[in-house]
């Protein structure tokens, strides 16, 4: 019996019974057939408990929500403190709360000019779209093949066909696609004059983190200031510290116009996101402030946490640890790929951002499945299946990370039969 | 402003925290460097150390209004290059190996050392234990005390920066910028700490031993010193009154109370009187007695004073003084001026022989100084071995200042700023902190029968081991698939890879 004082589970297969009902079959029944049989209960640090009371250490972070931990005693600390006084607050009004984070944002985001708050990502997505076309008097968005931006009305429409064509939300022509890492498509796609913008993940998470070439960014700012289209930073996964700089886009040395923050913002306990803009993409906040509106966009207690989670990750000692772990895993991926060269073939890194290749189509399906057996979570790239997305939290400890790589090394006997046989079907 | 009207975490708890977690990454990649590039970084920054000893020493006075400028110079310099040449011979990185006892000893470091540092020597012992810290590969947090918070934060910057430039993993070195009592004790508590070093009051030593980590503590010191009548009454007279004075009585080891035969006290005390030494009156022994004891204990406001400074605090004016004599007739703790005294005031009674000596020693140790530190001037091996067994002291300085003998900087016992003051002084440590006292071994040890021989270890370092061997890649066979067909194309994969493999 699983008790939770406001409800009860008989076991976790009546969780799936009730889950396949009442909420979403397709999902639950995906997980199952994945060999996956996951469903977090307890939750401590970088850590995960499944129901059945299995401790699964989190290389997932829902893309970087759980970049301090989960419940961090801090963080937590912070939102209870936070509790005794405010609640979401009136978006109409100005707030103590949202004035000191936008100013805590905007301090640290050179360039930028105001905060605009959302609850999350993809709210976020549809500001930064409105604020460029709002400066540029254009409508076309440009953004990457297999890039992702969330799932709101104008966010979804830049992203991968499997997510909007269901619902009727693509906009082939006002959202234009071109391959990543191709700057002659890129410059062909801005020359018209007429786009609005282009919108990139300074790496592409869900596309399993392929590396910009050597100043591709660059080049993809300058051809948008060449044909007078804004640069939008999505910085949910590259952002808060996860490039080793707070922003990916200063680990690249760009400066967009408009950028968007989310996941980790929150904590991963209130859900709050930002999109900063310029002088010129702020301006709208100036003629009309209440164009955009958003009751639970820049909820106070989320501005508190998120102030937190700012401070904790300009501590020297998070800087720090970043580094650190990123050092530690570029050494010990090498060491695992000279052990494992026969199924695992390539890292892509920046900062705690991996991405580990694998010789086979869904190499990265029976990697994940294997090394959730061996007592780690990490997904694979939804749109690259030969990828497994890794993803360490920037306060790892020495003690854990060695205990993921112990992991990672036992798991590859078993990933390898898993890819035998995943072959054979093939 | 007025009150906060959030309730919010204790940043500077939670990144005292995260200092723990920096220091264990430090500590880490700090054991993976061999003993020369561990000396590379001793040598930096003990030459850093050396370099800035007056400057420190000119800072610790300035802020804590204690002690003597050329005195923690002295120390400073001890505690940094003083120390590097002393430990020079001995290598606490690499396999020692024991062909006699077929044993491999392997150096462990502690890991992550949480180290109190004193109002009285702060300089000198951030220097003393960070230099030992580095010389075992071990990380190290420093808890200086409030009062003399901002010389220690900065020679410790001072310390990381020349250790970071000779090479050092990130962390090892670090420092809590603003320390107060409630934080130190949760720090000090936290289980990932490794071991305490706790040099302090009575109170933060107390404090150590509780925290539930591995601590190495010391108690207070009360030095009786004898001197008899065949001791050479000039040196010992000289010895004595610069031993006092040095650094104004604030090493734990200084002189708390002469205890001299009575057929040679009054020329010791000329002698005293001849090398500076203010014999006082029974009425300025007993306005000093009201000064330095309040009811709270000892004035602290009078440690590491000047000798005149405190005798105006007192109402007498003595401006040469070097030290003052306070001559006492009961030598049991409730005679105040027999406790320990950080300051340049002494105790002086007389004894008859030796075994009045013995029982007053005990005494006035009874209260406080168990453990610690005695001196003697004699020639007589007979009392000084007596002296030594009776007296619950661990060390005895012979015809040298306690002060300096007694920490180890003019015997050979090793110069350190962390005496050990052992069971008797609710210690887990008897001697001088060394570098031994920071580092383990893990053993191998051989079968002893005479039929199992040792193996040949020479040269082989656990940190530049040969490489195995790449071990062959085993495709799994799964239990359905069992044929001939199968197994043969299995085996020919196997063989191109591993050929690849071994390419």
């Amino acid at each position: 019996m699983f008790d939770y004082g406001h409800f009860k589970f008989e076991s976790k297969q009546a969780l799936f019974d009730k889950a396949i009902t009442y909420w979403n079959p397709d999902k639950t029944k995906f997980w199952q057939k994945a060999g996956i049989d996951l469903v977090i209960d307890r939750r401590e640090g970088y850590c995960l408990y499944d129901m059945s009371g299995r401790r699964l250490i989190d290389l997932h972070l829902n893309g970087g929500t759980y970049n301090l931990g989960h419940r961090h005693p801090e963080l937590v600390e912070t939102l209870k403190g936070a509790l005794d006084y405010f609640d979401m607050g009136n978006h109409w009004f100005p707030s103590v709360a949202r004035a000191a984070l936008a100013e805590q944002l905007i301090t640290i985001s050179p360039g930028m000019k105001y905060a605009v708050f959302a609850p999350g990502g993809a709210e976020a997505v549809d500001i930064a779209i409105k604020s460029a076309r709002y400066a540029t008097k254009r409508r076309k968005i440009v953004s990457i093949i297999k890039g992702y931006h969330g799932h709101s009305g104008l966010s979804v429409a830049t992203g991968d066909d499997r997510f909007t064509k269901i619902f009727l939300a693509d906009q082939p022509e006002t959202f234009i696609q071109v391959p990543f890492n191709d700057i002659d498509a890129m410059e062909i796609a801005l020359k018209g004059n007429d786009c609005a913008a282009l919108i990139m993940e300074t790496i592409p998470a869900t596309y399993g983190f392929p590396m910009p070439k050597e100043g591709y960014l660059n080049a993809c700012k300058a051809l948008c200031e060449k044909y007078g289209a804004m640069y939008i930073a999505d910085e949910v996964q590259t952002g808060l510290m996860r490039t080793g700089s707070m922003w990916g886009w200063q680990a690249y040395g760009i400066q967009p116009d408009i950028m968007v923050t989310a996941k980790g913002l929150s904590g991963g306990l209130y859900p709050i996101s930002a999109c900063l803009v310029n002088e010129r993409t702020g301006q709208w906040l100036n003629e009309d402030g209440a164009a955009h509106i958003s009751t639970s966009g820049g909820a106070e207690l989320g501005c508190i946490v998120a102030h937190k989670v700012l401070e904790m990750l300009l501590r020297p000692e998070t800087i720090a640890n970043v580094h650190t772990v990123t050092e530690f895993f570029r050494e010990g991926m090498q060491e695992m790929m000279q052990r494992h060269g026969d199924i695992f073939t390539g890292v892509r890194q920046r900062g705690v951002i991996l991405g580990l290749e694998y010789n086979h189509p869904e190499g990265a399906v029976s990697v994940s499945r294997a090394l959730y057996e061996h007592g780690i979570w990490a997904i694979f790239s939804s749109l690259d299946k030969r990828v497994l997305q890794w993803k360490p939290g920037v306060l790892l400890s020495a003690g854990m990370c060695q205990e993921i790589l112990d992991r990672y090394d036992a798991a590859m006997p078993r990933a390898r039969e898993l890819l035998h046989a995943a072959s054979k079907v093939n | 402003m007025s009150e906060v009207l959030l309730k919010v975490p204790d940043a500077a708890l939670e990144r005292g925290r995260m200092m723990i977690e920096r220091a264990r990454w430090g500590a880490t990649k700090f054991q993976k460097l061999d003993r020369a590039a561990t000396m590379r970084i001793v040598n930096a920054v003990a030459a850093a150390a050396h370099a800035k000893a007056q400057t420190y020493a000119e800072w610790a006075v300035r802020e804590t209004g204690m002690g003597v400028v050329a005195d923690k110079r002295m120390k400073n310099e001890a505690c940094s290059k003083g120390l590097v040449e002393l430990y020079a011979q001995e290598d606490f990185v690499s396999p020692r190996i024991d062909a006699g006892r077929k044993i491999v000893e392997l150096q462990r470091p502690a890991g992550v050392l949480f180290a109190l540092i004193p109002v009285t020597n702060p300089v000198a012992t951030i220097y003393f234990k960070t230099l030992l810290a580095l010389m075992t590969r071990n990380a190290i947090i420093l808890s200086p005390h409030p009062g003399a918070k901002a010389c220690c934060a900065d020679a410790a910057r001072s310390l990381m920066e020349a250790a970071k430039v000779a090479g050092a993993p990130d962390g090892i070195i670090q420092v809590l910028e603003e320390p107060n009592i409630p934080l130190i004790e949760k720090l000090m508590s936290d289980e990932r700490i490794d071991l305490v070093i706790a040099t302090g009051g009575p109170s933060v030593v107390k404090a150590s031993y509780r925290s539930g980590n591995p601590a190495l503590g010391v108690g207070p010191g009360n030095a009786p010193v004898l001197v008899d009548d065949s001791a050479d009454l000039k040196l010992a007279a000289k010895r004595i009154v610069q031993s006092k004075a040095f650094d104004n009585s604030i090493l734990c080891t200084n002189e708390s109370v002469v205890l001299a035969f009575s057929t040679i006290a009054d020329s010791l005390l000329a002698a005293m009187k001849a090398e500076g030494a203010h014999i006082c009156s029974p009425e300025e022994t007993e306005k000093l007695r009201k000064l330095l004891f309040t009811e709270h204990g000892f004035n602290t406001a009078m440690i590491g004073k000047d000798a005149s400074i405190i005798a105006s605090a007192a109402g007498f004016a003595v401006p040469k003084a070097k030290i003052l004599v306070t001559p006492v007739t009961l030598i049991q703790p409730e005679e105040k001026l027999v406790r320990e005294k950080l300051c340049p005031v002494l105790g002086f009674a007389r004894v008859t022989h030796i075994d009045q000596a013995i029982s007053a020693a005990r005494s006035m140790m009874r209260l406080s100084g168990q453990g610690h530190s005695a001196a003697i001037h004699s020639k007589n091996e007979v009392n000084i071995m007596g002296f030594a067994a009776a007296l619950p002291a661990l060390r005895l300085a012979v015809n040298v200042g306690c002060s300096l003998g007694a920490s180890g900087y003019e015997t050979n016992l090793g110069p350190a700023m962390t005496i050990g003051t052992g069971f008797a002084g609710g210690s887990a440590l008897s001697e001088n902190l060394t570098p031994h006292h920071l580092v383990q071994v893990a053993r191998i040890a051989y079968n002893k029968a005479s039929s199992e021989a040792f193996g040949n270890f020479a040269g082989l370092d656990p940190l530049h081991l040969p490489k195995a061997a790449k071990s062959p890649v085993i495709l799994a066979a799964s239990t359905s698939d069992v044929d001939e067909l199968r197994r043969e194309l299995r085996k020919i994969i196997l063989e191109e890879l591993n050929a690849v493999l071994a390419a």
